[in-house]
């Protein structure tokens, strides 16, 4: 077992020892943080890995909310079904926003893809009707079970959040360790060439923007699972952002980063919060200081200065 | 597992751990050791009750939490000048919730978890109480919200969330459509946001001037992102009695411009909206002239009434606000009267409910909420200063007054006095039912 791997098994088995030694209440929050890295670790295989920025992934995330919410509240599609509800319809709203939007590079891909969310976040609103629009709706708790387990206990929620994190932290290691992660960094570093060597870079990105979007997608339903609500707010701009500063701060193009960054950030925030209402300013503070001094990224830089093995 | 085995299956895990049960045999140890044991058991019982503030501070709902955390404040301070709940003062633990509903539910966690409260209060804006709400009930938290949604009496929540200490959107719009339907007319066109606040009152609206015989004619839809009103107007009939308009958010001002540039100074419909629009906003700001001679739904009139009871005018003071609904401090601030008093209230039903059912800590937080959903009559008076309410124990939510304001030299004056009954509709829940 490389070094890479036995690092990324260990922070599992430190997760899982958590379990049974957090307080309460950072019992909680470490499984809220786990679905919420999932998330930040889907926007680093296309932000980080590929290269691409994209400012619309709250709409992969939100698929992945409603396909689980929707199917539990009118479907009567309990918990599993609704996960596996979620990263199909995470996958397949990537795919064909994909379609459309590798079209574009660059900035424009930005753009494009910022569009197609607020599209995606309208329509929410529009069909208020079935998805109660910004306030609402949450999920009954008999359709929050999975093998008869409650979803609500927080153990079994916690393993469930584990569970969801570690498939995803782990598909991330995959796709870093292999030949299709290494095209995907050739298109990061210099898309025309790669393009020049023979490979089919639409193909390859398009590809990431799926296997991003079925991630995104399973934390979504998992949030939604998970917690027991589903609103409009998680298709919100601010859901397109939140996973880039995550992934910024931890590291991008890491397979630890996106979790690092996203612990961080809850907890600066948690704490902050508490003693001003400029949080986030603090947060700003701390952006400028991490530019400053870790301009990759925490792991980012790490890699770079002291474990160039790190994935 | 049931839902009523869950509560005990977190308490099993979260006492179980090794460090919780060496520290609980270290400090049990060390306490049964120490002299004064019995002093120490008493001032335990003495210390303050611990009640978890959710506020608005940041985000939209801001305005609002501003003046929710001063009437908090305010309530708190009265309750503990007057010996506090059960002899124990209360503490106010106040955490920001952002206006998110993801963040409150956090909030709610770290109230309960962290800060050891007692029960959580004080959330506005529906979507974060939605957000909140599972958190509460599966915490076995008590949640007194103060967002006047219809989301707690529609049975969507849970049994640990109740409402009351303010009416709920569905009850004040059903309580407008008598007097609209008699004095301004019957034939309506509604202007409303296109989210679910805009569509809860289209279609409660629909339904309550229907039974008056009154008839929606229009329903204009504006897309929360748009900024721009005028294109809408075309689309209200010739023939429009009554404009109903909730527009809320930055856009009102441009709104309210745009429309009075449309009729100009001709004849004009009737013009009806909910003060949700203008709450924390001056009516003399320059812009909103086109208003004048209109009317208002009010949770509690913004102006003292010239005939204003003892216990209005007592708690006006008491929240620092003057006869012209601005803080005493900055006649500029205004605040956000037809609803803040839901704060006031909740914090009132709560020291009953705990007086009632002798709550001492945690353990007791089911009395808690028997005791509250015991209650039916709530007199006005200091506890009560918008007026009289019922409470229906079976939906978690109160009943009462609403009232109706036209707007005349730019000031807001009441002219109806809905009844508590104007506004009651059939149960939709029994969260009695519920098991704990």
């Amino acid at each position: 077992m490389s070094r890479a791997v036995g690092l990324h098994i260990a922070v599992l088995a430190g997760l899982a020892l958590a379990q049974f030694t957090l307080p309460e209440y950072h019992h909680g929050n470490l499984a809220r943080i786990m679905v919420l890295a999932a998330f930040a670790s889907a926007y680093n295989i296309t932000f980080g890995y590929a290269g691409m920025l994209s400012l619309g992934h709250a709409m992969f995330f939100g698929a992945g909310l409603y396909a689980a919410g929707l199917a539990a509240e009118f479907g009567g599609i309990a918990a599993p079904g609704g996960l596996v509800l979620g990263v199909i319809a995470g996958a397949l709203m990537a795919a064909v926003v994909g379609v459309l939007a590798l079209r574009t590079t660059g900035v424009s891909f930005m753009i494009v893809t910022l569009m197609f969310a607020q599209a995606a976040f309208l329509t929410v609103l529009y069909f208020g009707e079935w998805t109660r629009g910004d306030e609402g709706f949450v999920i009954a708790s008999d359709m929050r079970r999975v093998l008869g387990l409650d979803l609500a206990d927080p153990a079994t929620r916690y393993w469930a959040a584990f569970a969801v994190f570690g498939a995803v932290m782990l598909g991330s290691l995959a796709v870093a360790r292999s030949s299709f992660g290494r095209v995907l960094a050739a298109i990061r570093e210099n898309e025309e060439r790669t393009r020049m060597l023979g490979y089919d870079v639409f193909r390859a990105k398009l590809m990431a923007l799926a296997v991003s979007g079925a991630m995104a997608g399973a934390a979504g339903a998992a949030y939604a699972l998970l917690f027991g609500y589903v609103g409009a707010t998680f298709a919100s701009i601010q859901y397109s952002i939140l996973p880039l500063l995550w992934v910024l701060t931890g590291g991008a193009a890491t397979v630890l980063g996106p979790f690092l960054g996203t612990l961080l950030m809850f907890y600066l925030i948690d704490v902050s919060s508490s003693f001003t209402t400029a949080h986030m300013m603090i947060v700003g503070f701390a952006l400028i200081g991490l530019i400053l001094f870790f301009p990759k990224g925490i792991l980012g830089t790490l890699r770079e200065r002291v474990v160039p093995w790190l994935p | 597992m049931s839902s009523t085995t869950a509560p005990q299956a977190q308490k099993v895990r979260s006492a179980i751990t090794r460090r919780t049960a060496l520290k609980g045999l270290a400090g049990g140890a060390a306490l049964a050791a120490a002299p004064g044991f019995v002093p120490y058991i008493q001032a335990q019982s003495s210390a303050p009750l611990k009640l978890g503030f959710q506020v608005h501070r940041t985000g939209i709902g801001a305005a609002y939490g501003r003046w929710y955390d001063r009437v908090t404040t305010a309530a708190a301070a009265l309750i503990n000048e007057e010996g506090g709940i059960n002899g124990r003062m209360i503490e106010i633990v106040t955490e920001d919730d952002g206006t998110d509903p993801k963040r409150g539910a956090e909030v709610v966690e770290k109230l309960a978890s962290q800060h050891g409260c007692d029960l959580a209060f004080g959330t506005l804006f529906s979507h974060v109480v939605m957000g909140s709400s599972p958190r509460a009930g599966e915490l076995k938290l008590p949640y007194f919200v103060v967002s006047e949604g219809h989301h707690v009496a529609s049975g969507k929540l849970n049994r640990y969330t109740l409402q009351p200490g303010i009416t709920d959107v569905k009850s004040q719009v059903r309580a407008m459509a008598p007097w609209v339907s008699q004095n301004l007319g019957k034939k309506v066109t509604m202007i409303f946001p296109d989210y679910a606040f805009g569509h809860d009152h289209r279609d409660f609206f629909s339904e309550a001037i229907a039974a008056q015989g009154g008839e929606v004619i229009e329903k204009i839809a504006i897309p929360p992102t748009e900024s721009s009103f005028t294109r809408y107007f075309p689309r209200i009939p010739r023939d429009t009695e009554v404009i109903y308009h909730v527009m809320v958010g930055p856009g009102v001002l441009t709104f309210v411009k745009e429309l009075g540039e449309f009729y100009g100074s001709g004849a004009r419909p009737q013009i009806f909206g909910f003060i949700d629009s203008l709450e924390a906003v001056d009516i003399a700001t320059p812009g909103l002239e086109f208003l004048e001679g209109t009317y208002f739904w009010e949770g509690m009139p913004r102006y003292a009434p010239a005939d204003a009871p003892e216990y209005e005018t007592f708690y006006r003071e008491r929240v620092g606000v003057d006869a012209n609904g601005a803080s005493v401090s900055d006649s500029k601030d205004i605040s956000t009267y037809a609803h803040m008093f839901g704060c006031w209230e909740t914090l009132h039903v709560i020291k009953a409910g705990m007086e009632a059912a002798g709550y001492q800590g945690p353990d007791d937080r089911v009395k808690l909420i028997e005791a509250v959903e015991a209650m039916t009559t709530m007199p006005a008076g200091r506890a009560h200063p918008q007026g009289d309410k019922v409470f229906n124990g079976k939906t978690h939510q109160v009943f009462g007054h609403q009232y109706i304001s036209q707007v005349a030299d730019a000031k807001l004056s009441v002219v109806h006095t809905a009844s508590i009954e104007d506004g009651m509709y059939p149960d939709e829940t029994d969260y009695t039912a519920q098991p704990f």
